[in-house]
């Protein structure tokens, strides 16, 4: 291993349905380091979510790896067993999912659920575990936790939830947390709370994330990397400073633009990205944004474009930049 | 909790009130009476019974009557067995009933809950669709045609099982087969849809990406979920058994209370239609307390109030 | 992070780098076509095998039932002198005699019961029976009950309290008892009924027809006020109904347009699966021999009539039986298959 914590190779993952073959994942690569933080942006349907599904092995049933590699800390994920996976499941990775409401079981308290996620790696005591439910509902900044741990799920409110799977996924101090859209389903207020929790903790503990959402300014603040995704490919990759300051794909310069901006004093309005996502049963020959980029060009809908590269750890996939290129490589000739 | 339930027997009380005047009423309204079919009954000798009986009083006064003796616990005495209390033949009925009844609910449960659940979770496989295709048979064939059948082929052409009676082990196995096919099929039917529902929530990936095993996914955190649907399908399945067993135990003759029932009506005991009546709708108001509680057991998201 | 095919590896040409017409982008949006409620749940239907299999059976037995009888050479009542107790296919001496003498004699399919009675068309008229009370119960079942639930569910408060305590009430009445105990008080009132003047339709039903549609109305109807109360109670918070309340319109408007019409999807699902429920309990009433009046044949009544000479002619029991079989079964697949065409909650 080259030290990396994650290194996903050229994935190709699809979904085999009854109408046809779905494809999620198109030739995706990441590189994560430990303790890094990665943010993945992109919108409903762009595959961020099956990317870090794929590195639990938690698809769905008929969603498969068709092609590419998935290491994580020196597993091959694409290649392990079921069995294999469950003993790195919350152990070596942990998630935590959009919907806190509906991710929690109803029928059992939040302790049981947190001893038991403490239990399941490892061979502590019901009472030692106890404690460490406890320890863990601390550290997520729930108060009294000794009352809390004999509660149900139903009687907490969505932030408290959310903490209490943030301390499920801490349970055994996993290396790298995907958090899933862990603020969508809660208030403005709550958001920013949970935020500053997984920032505080990734101080703490020192663990990698790779927080998903479709909100550049969830992860603005915290990602050290952001991965902006469409239509199951990476269509630009960099900093958290390249992608807010020089985007180079116009899909990215959409998503800065349709952030509201309260600083700015003038009046602007907000711009938002025309047209429909893409349908990945019949994905376009060409570059997948295409139909929606105003600067396309003939062709951005018969070839897909290829990396191009702006600094080491910068690179997005559009034409624009060939074109450059080539206009500059036509000049020389000249 | 013990608000709830005193609201609910509170409410019980009044059905079971209801009900006993509805039938009350309803049956006097059926022509006849008691003691007309019999033979030489001399005018004399019928006013006689009907006045020991309280038969000749205006029907309000036989309903105050009765009422005021119910309220003590009294049924009246049966009329065409004589010497018999309804309480006694309620008493001695009940248990058979009951038994069958109950041997037939723990069937239908311990089949059809596996069942159901085998083929959720092989959903869309061979298995899954053999459970479907008898489920969904086995609840379009009304239960007097699967003990008839049973018994023609069972112990009139394979003189396997006794056809009569419950005097053996043996004899039970005809009718609770019989009662327990429908509902068996049901809840196979009601658990498989609650159970694909379950599998697909989002706390089940959880449980999943905790590392929990795939067995203790499915008995912790699934089956209880999963099973919430069949515990309220239980109250009325177990009235249903009772009733049902109406028709069980006259193909079997069976000496059970919905034998009786149906005896009571051509032979107009008043006494016994209104004891076992009552004593049913009790009974099913009771039952449908405990599965109720039941339920707020498994779930706590279920406030009783 | 190498493996970086050159860009310019590609055969380009200045033209590829022009602006992309509208049209062209236009060219490559696939829009799937929006399809209404019904249109979609139609589709699914038809694509649903089993289901259409189950409503051509329907159709099958309901041409069996209705169609045919008018037209078959026998009638269900007609006594054949000479003719009794026949099995399958068999011929009486007398018609034998017939055929010999070069007459063509309809065969006996299913034989004939104990009074010479054609077993095939009795069975057929069985199923007219079943069927009947089937659809007229159900159809009594779908009005009573949602306009119960309806109103129920519409107006809320003390209303829908005082209305749904009598629901829960009739929920724990022993309801086989009640129908036992009706259809026995019934039957002579109904009988002296249909000797007065107007009516005399009691006679042609059999009053324990309509003693039994009376229990059905009386009694069954509160599963379907529950159901409609519940979509009712979720519908009626829905902006439209607002904003057509805003508009002037009329309580039983709102109730009828908009409220009615948007369950309707569930209303044809529940009664689909309330035809065959109701199915059996009249076989059963019919088995117990508080159904129909004879000769008039029900597929209970057959099937219990069968048992005496079960062993002899089994087969007297296996067709009836068969029969109810087929019609529960269908229409429960029926059912189902409507279920997961037309509600939106299984919409995948």
């Amino acid at each position: 291993m080259d030290g990396n914590l994650v290194d996903i190779k050229h994935e190709k993952l699809s979904f085999f349905t009854p109408v046809g073959e779905v494809k999620a994942l198109n030739d995706v690569s990441i590189c994560m380091k430990e303790g890094e933080v990665l943010g993945i942006v992109g919108e409903s349907g762009s595959g961020k979510s099956v990317t870090a599904y794929s590195l639990m092995g938690l698809t769905a049933d008929n969603g498969k790896i068709v092609d590419g590699e998935v290491n994580f800390n020196g597993h091959r994920i694409d290649l392990m067993t079921e069995k294999e996976m469950r003993k790195i499941r919350g152990k070596e990775i942990s998630i935590i999912f959009q919907d806190p409401m509906t991710s929690l079981n109803p029928v059992y308290t939040i302790g049981n659920q947190i001893e038991e996620a403490v239990r399941v790696h490892g061979d502590k005591s019901a009472a030692e575990a106890k404690a460490r439910a406890a320890e863990l509902l601390n550290l997520v900044g729930i108060n009294e936790p000794e009352k809390r741990l004999k509660q149900y799920p139903h009687e907490l409110s969505g932030g408290m939830r959310q903490r209490v799977m943030i301390a499920i996924a801490l349970a055994c101090e996993p290396k790298l947390l995907i958090a899933d859209e862990p603020t969508t389903a809660l208030d403005v207020t709550i958001q920013a709370q949970i935020l500053e929790l997984m920032n505080d903790l990734k101080q703490k503990l020192g663990m990698g994330i790779m927080l998903i959402t479709h909100d550049l300014g969830v992860v603005a603040s915290m990602c050290d990397n952001i991965a902006v995704m469409y239509a199951g490919e990476i269509v630009e990759y960099g900093s958290a400073d390249d992608i807010f300051y020089e985007p180079k794909h116009e899909y990215t310069k959409g998503l800065l633009r349709s952030i509201p901006k309260f600083q700015e004093k003038e009046y602007s309005a907000l711009v938002p990205i025309e047209g429909q996502p893409v349908d990945l049963l019949n994905p376009p020959k060409g570059c997948p944004f295409a139909p929606r980029c105003d600067s396309c060009m003939k062709i951005c809908l018969r070839e897909k474009p290829d990396r191009t590269d702006f600094g080491e750890h910068h690179y997005a996939r559009c034409w624009l930049h060939a074109k450059a290129a080539f206009e500059s490589r036509q000049g020389g000739d000249r | 909790m013990v608000k709830y339930i005193i609201k609910r027997i509170l409410m019980g009380i009044l059905t079971a009130f209801i009900v006993a005047t509805l039938t009350f009423f309803i049956m006097n309204l059926v022509p006849g009476g008691p003691f007309l079919s019999e033979k030489a009954v001399t005018p004399q000798a019928q006013a006689a019974m009907e006045a020991k009986y309280g038969l000749d009083k205006p029907l309000f006064i036989q309903y105050l009557t009765y009422m005021g003796d119910l309220l003590h616990g009294d049924m009246g005495v049966s009329i065409k067995k004589r010497g018999f209390t309804v309480n006694d033949i309620i008493g001695n009925k009940f248990p058979v009933s009951a038994r069958l009844g109950g041997l037939a609910v723990l069937v239908s449960v311990c089949i059809g809950v596996p069942l159901g659940s085998i083929a959720a979770f092989k959903r869309g496989k061979t298995l899954d669709n053999v459970i479907i295709v008898f489920s969904t048979a086995g609840i379009a064939i009304p239960s007097f045609l699967t003990s008839t059948l049973m018994m023609y082929f069972l112990s009139v052409k394979l003189k396997l099982l006794p056809s009569l009676g419950l005097d053996s082990p043996a004899s039970y196995i005809m009718p609770v087969i019989a009662l327990s096919l429908y509902p068996t099929c049901y809840i196979a039917r009601l658990m498989r849809s609650s159970m694909l529902d379950v599998i697909g929530q989002d706390y089940m990936r959880t449980a999943r990406a905790k590392g929990v095993t795939t067995f203790k996914s499915i008995f912790k955190h699934a089956l209880r979920n999963a099973i919430l649907p069949v515990v309220t399908y239980l109250g009325p399945l177990l009235a249903s058994l009772m009733t049902g067993s109406f028709i069980i135990e006259k193909i079997f003759t069976i000496p059970g209370l919905g034998h009786e029932f149906v005896s009571a009506i051509p032979s107009r005991d008043y006494p016994l239609i209104m004891g076992t009546t009552i004593f049913l709708a009790c009974f099913i108001i009771v039952m449908n307390v405990v599965v109720d509680i039941a339920y707020a057991f498994i779930d706590p998201r279920i406030k009783l109030k | 992070m190498g493996n970086i095919k050159n860009p310019l590896s590609l055969q380009l040409n200045v033209d590829d780098f022009l602006p992309a017409s509208a049209d062209e982008k236009e060219s490559l949006v696939i829009m799937r076509e929006s399809v209404g409620f019904w249109q979609d749940g139609l589709r699914r239907f038809r694509k649903n095998k089993i289901a259409m299999t189950a409503f051509v059976i329907v159709l099958l037995i309901l041409v069996l039932a209705f169609i045919v009888p008018p037209f078959y050479p026998y009638a269900y009542e007609q006594q054949i002198k000479g003719s009794e107790r026949l099995g399958i296919m068999e011929y009486s001496a007398k018609e034998m005699e017939r055929m010999a003498a070069g007459e063509s004699v309809f065969p006996h399919f299913l034989g004939t019961d104990q009074n010479g009675r054609d077993y095939t068309i009795r069975v057929m008229v069985g199923a007219r029976v079943s069927m009947t009370v089937g659809i007229i119960a159900s159809a009594l079942i779908l009005l009573i009950g949602s306009v119960y639930g309806a109103v129920a569910g519409y107006f809320g408060g003390a209303v829908d309290m005082v209305m749904m305590r009598i629901v829960d009430i009739l929920y724990t009445v022993p309801d086989v008892l009640i129908i036992i105990l009706l259809a026995q008080v019934l039957k002579f009132p109904l009988q002296n009924l249909s000797k007065t003047p107007g009516f005399g339709w009691i006679t042609s039903l059999g009053p324990n027809m309509v003693s039994m549609f009376l229990v059905f109305a009386l009694l069954y109807w509160v599963g379907m006020a529950r159901i409609v109360r519940g979509q009712i109670m979720v519908l009626k918070q829905n902006e439209y109904v607002t904003a057509a309340k805003a508009l002037g319109a009329t309580d039983g408007r709102v109730i009828r347009k908009h409220l009615i019409t948007n369950c309707i999807g569930t209303l044809i699902v529940t009664t689909t699966l309330q035809i065959p429920s109701s199915i059996f309990t009249e076989s059963f009433l019919s088995f117990l021999g508080l159904g129909v009046q004879a000769p008039m044949p029900s597929l209970g009544s057959l099937a219990s009539n069968a048992l005496n000479g079960l062993q002899t002619y089994p087969e007297k029991l296996f067709a009836p039986a068969f029969m109810i079989f087929i019609i529960i079964l269908s229409f429960n697949l029926l059912g189902d298959g409507l279920r997961d065409a037309f509600d939106p909650k299984m919409k995948k």
